[in-house]
């Protein structure tokens, strides 16, 4: 009994290690490693926030074939890069050119980031300079010039007032 | 002048809700096309109802014409078909066809079942030519000039308000 679990054991575990090799072995390994690197720059324009290397619209299997392709037919990657451009606009890179049309989108987060850090700096140095006594006095500050929570008790209890 | 300048964060804010509400009214679905202004891509493909017979784009210079690209798997193209019989009816402009990764039995039934406007369909089994025209979302409308280059593209089904408001006047340049 124990001898035939062990084989159908061994023989399931064949099975299993077969099924896991098989599907690399039936590309070209660098050829893969290659498409995926460039299918992970361009945008899938059916679902827009994936690379067409995640995902699986049928648009994205036909570009992914298209990327094979041109690899085994001797292309550069940027051959590749500008065939896909070419066709659907530089929407489709996840790394979009710098050029006239684009500076916005590299330049505007970091300017607005620069502009509101530096009027925080004005703001505050300008508030350093300021005397104390233009500053409204803190509720929980205990200094001797505060009434006491006590004094303050009994005052608002005085009757005229 | 100083005494203005406590306008500025409101300035400032301005313009991002102005940013904000433009980008509020896009589409993130319609790409603009790099393909505008640019001579359509060339192929050669058979006719969805007869294999044997194959049109080249340069069959078509010299003259205006329109390319829907369309499939019978997409529903979105049902919607647009009768615009489409009614386009051909009125002879606004020759409507290519270019059936997009379809099956030829599918598409010709469907074009038996809804009617056919188009002069002529493009059989494109392999989507190889939409890749080429830049298509991703069926139904895509093209519209090609006398020389051959592309004037403007539709994403989405066709609506009498595009067809009214942008197709008519700019086929009229265009012939005129």
């Amino acid at each position: 009994m124990a001898r035939w679990i062990v084989i159908l054991t061994l023989a399931l575990l064949a099975g299993w290690t077969q099924a896991k090799e098989a599907a690399p072995a039936a590309a070209d390994p660098v050829l893969e490693a290659r498409m995926q690197r460039i299918a992970l720059e361009l945008r899938c324009l059916v679902c827009q926030n994936q690379t067409i290397a995640d995902s699986n619209a049928e648009l994205a299997v036909d570009l992914r074939n298209q990327v094979r392709e041109m690899i085994s037919r001797g292309d550069s990657d940027q051959m590749i890069i500008d065939y896909m451009t070419a066709r659907y606009g530089d929407f489709v890179l996840y790394r979009p050119p710098l050029k006239g049309t684009t500076l916005v989108l590299w330049f505007g987060p970091a300017v607005l980031l620069l502009g509101g850090l530096a009027t925080l700096y004005v703001v505050l140095r300008r508030r350093n300079r300021l005397s104390p006594d233009q500053f409204e006095p803190d509720p929980d500050d205990q200094t001797p010039a505060m009434p006491t929570p006590a004094a303050t008790a009994t005052r608002t209890t005085r009757p005229h007032d | 002048m100083k005494k203005l300048k406590f306008l500025i964060p409101l300035a400032v804010f301005l313009g991002l809700v102005g940013f904000l509400l433009v980008g509020l009214g896009l589409n993130p679905r319609e790409v603009p096309s790099p393909l505008i202004g640019k001579p359509a891509p060339a192929f050669d493909l058979p006719r969805l109802d007869d294999p044997a017979q194959r049109v080249r784009t340069q069959d078509l210079h010299g003259k205006v014409w329109m390319l829907n690209v369309w499939a019978s798997w997409c529903a979105a193209c049902r919607d647009e078909h009768p615009l489409l019989v009614e386009m051909a009816r009125r002879k606004i402009v020759p409507i290519y066809g270019l059936d997009y990764k379809d099956s030829r039995a599918a598409g010709l039934q469907t074009l038996s079942r809804f009617g056919d406007p188009y002069v002529v369909s493009l059989f494109d089994a392999d989507g190889r030519v939409g890749i080429d025209w830049g298509v991703y979302g069926v139904p895509e409308t093209f519209i090609i000039d006398k020389a051959g280059v592309i004037r403007m593209k539709h994403i989405g089904p066709l609506t009498p308000d595009v067809v009214r408001d942008k197709i008519e006047p700019l086929v009229r340049q265009l012939n005129g």
